[in-house]
Parts: structure tokens; C-alpha cells; sequence
């Protein structure tokens, strides 16, 4: 049943009912509503059987959840931003240990300067940390790539964190169905972790490895990552099949079929996107959208297949390596290596930036007439760039 | 696990179950290895076998569990640095979570993992009182990473980055025991590997009582502290009995007992001059201000701790 809920309720309320043991949680915008949610839940005894733990900092709270996690407990906790760099080290440490966390980021712009406005360079940022990435498209979205967050997190062993947009959707209130808890119970069985501290087994977690053996525990991690790609669609098809409609992964196609440019791009976005393309379909111009919900694993089969027919890409990121540019384009142009495609980047939308329709509309329309240079920033205002000359 | 009425120590009874196991690769003389078992098997012993055990970066967790090999004959997990308190902290909400409170939590780290880069994530597991048992080997530097100061190291005491002539600063540093005991955590000790039985009972102590607790254990190292291997226990000795490693326990925010020094103190000199990171201070014309300034520190803590016998 679909109700009127803040995105943040959504996702506290759903994160509820996939029966988290320990919850560790600090503060800090535009996450802060989530964990808040979730305290109130614990204390009303609706979610039970949970710890909430207050930390001191983020990197607490993942240490927190490491611990938790190791010793047999479904771990929970969400960040944004800084809190998500002051992790970056137990980032990289839970996926090391292949323990099965499931994170909320509400993304948001990095400092300096400081921001608390929605970008994706705190979740881009740690895309190399051997952590699963989703990205939410709309709140529902996340609703639903949560419970696929923690059955995929349980089922291969690997850290995932659901990436949704800071205020764009965490603070946006709209008609959402968080599923009945029995719906969730039949989708996420009870966790059975792959290892765990036991007295009635002692086990050594988190050994010192050395040359030796590291590169095989790399390359593990690296095929876990793979095979969780591979069992994607079936963990979707299910998922379908108890919530009764789909959720959109690892890529999402919208009028691509046809298209001779496609735009390419992550999270709540691309509703905007999608609009946009509407219109420029009515003007005669073929042009789609191709969102990505997975970006790790990075789903380039899928990608590949889906610009076949393309003859040009626009990758829109709200985020940029400085530098280089696209984080997202290298990433696409590898998956697409060898197709006659002509390939764009744009970086918008940064530190709270609207993306606008009259933007991505000229974008869209440069790009088709191949008026765009190789690397665009949209809506850059001069009056700034003068002071610095 | 049947014997728990044993009156001789822990490591005096046959069926002690060795936590911490031969074959490990510390160095010889090494107090951190000594103290990690003596603490880690009274541990065992008072939670009847239900123990697991974190551990933060350091020479323990190098030492003990090189892959594929450990030596931790119990459950066992490193994870970070400066996180070992808070993963400790973790383990033992999933305790509560799970119902198995039976199991009881040990955390460790040398002084660099407990006073320096874990301190935030250790004020933190104290001032939630959450149910952990955080212990810290002090050796009073980075011994790991080749010797360089932390905030645990002594005035005076030469480290690879606070060379000589002056050696570590005067006015610097961590009484990490004394703002464990601020923050009003149930159980507060010190004790040294020179003597098993009292550092037994301090862990036994530490393991009837739940809530946060802290053991700060002085366990030199041969190594850092330019010390003969077979001098290990006999310079834990001295630093107590020179007054600049008081003994004593707090509960609840306050100190209630502390252990008076035998007989007459023993001057600092006595334990400063057979380690090698003190002999700037005895050069001639080099360091007797230097050394009457540490026999003041010693002199403080005498009054402080009530040190003297009576």
C-alpha cells in the first residue's frame, strides 16, 4: 500500500523490517532523519530485537558494524559526505573481511568547500573499496533496492550501500509502498553468515597476509563482485515476484532502443532525464536515457549491450575527478570499447546545482548535432570564474 | 573447562588453555606477549571458555597471526588500527542482539592503538559503558613501526623521533589510566608483567563486573627500550618500585586501592640506566636536570597514589 512518506521514513521503515540486530548511528545531514527514524522504532519496540548504538563518529559507526557483523548480527548503519570519508579506511576493511553491511549514503558534495547539497563525490569517491554501489532513481527505488541491498550483501558476503540523493529524495515526501513485513521475511531469510566469532568455534578474522597470498585475496574479491552481477536476476525476478512489480537493476533502459543519443546517468536525476527526453522525442529527436542503479560491480555487459544501436553517449555525472573528468565516462568507455560511438561527458548538478530541463535540453541537443565539446560543465556561470581570472 | 577453584595462578595450573600459544614471532624478551597471555587467559578462565577477542594493528596482531599460521586459540578478530575498541564495542551489542551474553569481550591494543589513534573510538566504548574489557599493552612507543614516540611515552626516553640530546619532551603526554578513571567506567587498573599474580587478579577483577572496563599493563620491550631480553621482567619491577608506574585500581570513578612500594623507593636511576633509550641522560653534564626532573614525576605519583608504606 503505497503512503505519503518522507524518502528518509521510507528507508528507515523498510531497513526496519529487514530486521537489522544492530543499528549504529551519527549524525549528520541529509542522513540524519534515517537514523533518527530508526531510534524511534527501536524505542517503540516496533523494530525489536535491535541495538541502537549511539557512536562518537563515523568511523565508529562502521567499526561498530564490523564488529557486530563478525560476530553473526544483521549490522545497519547510514552516513553522507565527510562522514562517509572519515570511513573510507573501515570502508575498505569490511570488504576486505567480506562482512555483509548494508549502508544508506545519502549523497552529498564533498569540502572545501563545505556543502551539505546533493552530489555523488562522496559515494564516487569510495567506488574502489570493494563495496557494492546501488543508486536510487526515485524513492521507491531505494525502498526496493534496499531489501535486494541486504538479501545481495547476505548471499555473497559483501558490504552494499544504497546510494540515495541527500534532500532531493531523503527529504522529499511522496506516495510510497514500504512492503508488509511478511512480504520482507519472505525475501530475506534470516542471515547465516559465512563466518563468525564463535567460542565453539575459534576463528582468526582479519590475519596479516602477505605477498604471498594477497593478490588471490584480491582477485576473490574481485570475482565475488562478478558473481554477484551473476546472480542479480535472479534475486530481482524474485523480488518482483513477492512485491509484485520491478525494480530497476543493474542498468534501466528508457526509450533506448531506438536512440541514436543516449544519456547516460546515476540516481534521481533521471527523472528530470527521462522528462527531457519526452520532449525532445516530440521534436523528432531520437535520444534516450540509460540509468545505472549498479555502478559495483560495474554492470559492462549489460551497458555494452544496451548502446549497440547508439551512435553517441552522454555521460551526465554528478561528480568529477579532477583532472580527468568523467568518473562514470572512463568506466562506460572501457565497457564500450570498440563501438563507433561518439562519447560526451558532462559534470552537473554539483553541490546542489539544480539540473534543469532547459539544461539537459540544450545538452541533449548540442550532443545530437555533435556541437559538444568532449567534456562539458552545464550551467557554468562565468561571474565567478572572472574573480579568479 | 572444569578447574575454576584454582589458588596458584592462572599459568601455574595445567589445564590453563593457553589463548595465546607457542610459536609465535615475537621477539625474545617481549612483555607485550608475556602480558597478552597472562591477561588473556585469566580472561578465559573467569568467562568459563565464552570469550572472543579484538585486536587492534600492532606488534601483537603482527606477531600472532601471520597467514596461515596464529596462535590465538580462541575467536579472534583484527580489523583496524584505531578501531579496536569500537569493533569490540560491535561485538558486544551482536552479544546482546543474539542473546549471548554468556560470551564476554575482550578488546587489546598496544599504547599507540589505545592512548593515540584509538583514543576516540576507546572515550567512546567508556563513556556508553558498553559491556568490553579494553586492555592495553603499554611498551611506551611504536614499537611495530620501528620506535617512534607516542603519547605514552615517557619524558626524557629517546625514540627514533624524538632524538637525542633532549630525548621526548617534558610536559607532553597521556596518563590514559587517569582519564579512563574520569570517565567513571566501573573498573580502572594498572599492573606490570613483573607480577603475574597481582595482573591475574586485576583481570579477574576487571571480568566480575559488566560495563566498560580498562587494564593498562606495562610491558616493556627489549627492543624499544635498548634493553637485555632477560631484563623484561626485572625493569617492570623497577618501574614500579621507583614510583613511575603506580599500581592501583578505580571503580566508578574513583581510586580504591593502590599497591604500596616495598621498603624504601628505589631511586630512578636504578631503572633508567640499563635501558639504552636513557643513556643521553647519563653522559656527563648531560642530563641530571633531565634525571631529577623524572625522579620528580616518580616522587609525585609516591604522594599522589600513597606509594609509601606506612
Amino acid at each position: 500500500m503505497r503512503n505519503q512518506l518522507e524518502g528518509s521514513r521510507a528507508i528507515a521503515e523498510t531497513v526496519a523490517r529487514c530486521r537489522p540486530q544492530v543499528v549504529c548511528a551519527y549524525p549528520i545531514s541529509p542522513q540524519t532523519h534515517i537514523v533518527e527514524a530508526l531510534a524511534e522504532l527501536v524505542s517503540t519496540g516496533e523494530l525489536s530485537g535491535c541495538e541502537f548504538v549511539n557512536v562518537e563518529s563515523e568511523f565508529a559507526a562502521l567499526s561498530v558494524a564490523i564488529g557486530a557483523s563478525a560476530t553473526g548480527a544483521r549490522a545497519y548503519t547510514a552516513t553522507s559526505s565527510q562522514g562517509l570519508l572519515f570511513m573510507a579506511e573501515a570502508l575498505y576493511n569490511a570488504a576486505g573481511l567480506g562482512l555483509p553491511i548494508v549502508m544508506t549514503v545519502a549523497n552529498r558534495a564533498i569540502g572545501a568547500p563545505i556543502n551539505i547539497w546533493n552530489d555523488h563525490s562522496d559515494t564516487m569517491s569510495q567506488r574502489d573499496s570493494g563495496w557494492v554501489q546501488l543508486y536510487a532513481q526515485d524513492n521507491q527505488h531505494a525502498v526496493d533496492l534496499h531489501l535486494l541491498a541486504f538479501r545481495l550483501a547476505e548471499e555473497r558476503s559483501l558490504p552494499v550501500m544504497v546510494c540515495v540523493d541527500g534532500f532531493t529524495l531523503t527529504h522529499a515526501v511522496e506516495p510510497i509502498d514500504v512492503p508488509e513485513p511478511e512480504v520482507v521475511d519472505r525475501y530475506l531469510p534470516p542471515l547465516r553468515p559465512r563466518q563468525r566469532l564463535d567460542p565453539a568455534e575459534p576463528l582468526t578474522i582479519g590475519a596479516l597476509v602477505g605477498p604471498e597470498a594477497f593478490t588471490e585475496v584480491r582477485y576473490l574479491a574481485h570475482r565475488a563482485h562478478q558473481k554477484a552481477l551473476d546472480r542479480l536476476p535472479m534475486l530481482l525476478d524474485e523480488l518482483a515476484a513477492d512485491l509484485g512489480r520491478r525494480c530497476e537493476a543493474p542498468i534501466s533502459r528508457y526509450r533506448v532502443a531506438d536512440a541514436e543519443t543516449v544519456v547516460v546517468a546515476l540516481g534521481s536525476v533521471l527523472g528530470t532525464i527521462k522528462d527531457t527526453v519526452d520532449g525532445l522525442r516530440d521534436d523528432g529527436l531520437p535520444v534516450g536515457a540509460l540509468g545505472l542503479t549498479m555502478f559495483r560491480p560495474f554492470p559492462g555487459s549489460a551497458v555494452r549491450a544496451a548502446l549497440t544501436n547508439a551512435r553517441r553517449v552522454v555521460v551526465l555525472e554528478r561528480a568529477v575527478a579532477a583532472g580527468a573528468g568523467g568518473i562514470a565516462a572512463a568506466d562506460l568507455a572501457l565497457a564500450t570499447s570498440g563501438l563507433p560511438l561518439h562519447r560526451y561527458q558532462a559534470v552537473a548538478g554539483l553541490g546542489g546545482r539544480p539540473v534543469t530541463r532547459d539544461g539537459l535540453r540544450q545538452l541533449l541537443t548540442a550532443a545530437h548535432a555533435d556541437r559538444l565539446d568532449q567534456l562539458t560543465f552545464v550551467d557554468l556561470k562565468p561571474e565567478p570564474l572572472e574573480v579568479v581570472g | 573447562m572444569t578447574s575454576l577453584t584454582i589458588t596458584g595462578t592462572v599459568q601455574a595450573d595445567r589445564a590453563r588453555p593457553n589463548t595465546l600459544t607457542s610459536g609465535h614471532r615475537a621477539c625474545r624478551g617481549c612483555g607485550e606477549a608475556l602480558a597478552a597471555r597472562w591477561v588473556v587467559d585469566a580472561a578465559w578462565r573467569a568467562a568459563r571458555g565464552q570469550l572472543i577477542a579484538v585486536t587492534a594493528t600492532g606488534c601483537l596482531e603482527v606477531f600472532s597471526t601471520p597467514y596461515p599460521e596464529s596462535a590465538w586459540r580462541l575467536p579472534w578478530l583484527h580489523s583496524l588500527f584505531g578501531n579496536a575498541p569500537a569493533v569490540a564495542s560491535g561485538v558486544a551489542a551482536a552479544l546482546r542482539a543474539l542473546d549471548r551474553t554468556d560470551i564476554r569481550v575482550l578488546g587489546q591494543g598496544g599504547d599507540g592503538g589505545t592512548v593515540d589513534i584509538g583514543f576516540g573510538t576507546l572515550s567512546g566504548m567508556f563513556e556508553r559503558n558498553d559491556d568490553v574489557l579494553f586492555v592495553c599493552y603499554d611498551n611506551q612507543a611504536y614499537m611495530n613501526t620501528g620506535v617512534q614516540r607516542s603519547g605514552a611515552t615517557p619524558p626524557g626516553a629517546r625514540t627514533s623521533t624524538t632524538p637525542p640530546p633532549l630525548g621526548n619532551r617534558f610536559g607532553q603526554g597521556k596518563d590514559a589510566p587517569r582519564i579512563a578513571v574520569a570517565h567513571g567506567i566501573p573498573y580502572v587498573a594498572t599492573a606490570t608483567v613483573a607480577d603475574p599474580h597481582d595482573l591475574e587478579r586485576k583481570v579477574t577483577r576487571a571480568m566480575a563486573v559488566r560495563g566498560a572496563r580498562y587494564l593498562h599493563v606495562l610491558s616493556p620491550c627489549p627492543l624499544g627500550w635498548g634493553a637485555e631480553p632477560a631484563d623484561t621482567i626485572r625493569l617492570a619491577r623497577l618501574a614500579v618500585q621507583t614510583g613511575l608506574f603506580p599500581l592501583y585500581e578505580a571503580a566508578h570513578g574513583e581510586i580504591v586501592g593502590s599497591t604500596p612500594i616495598r621498603g624504601e623507593p628505589a631511586p630512578v636511576e636504578a631503572y633508567l640506566r640499563p635501558q639504552q633509550r636513557f643513556q643521553h641522560l647519563f653522559r656527563p653534564g648531560a642530563g641530571s636536570d633531565t634525571i631529577r626532573a623524572i625522579q620528580a614525576i616518580a616522587d609525585q605519583n609516591i604522594r599522589r597514589y600513597r606509594l609509601k608504606e606506612a
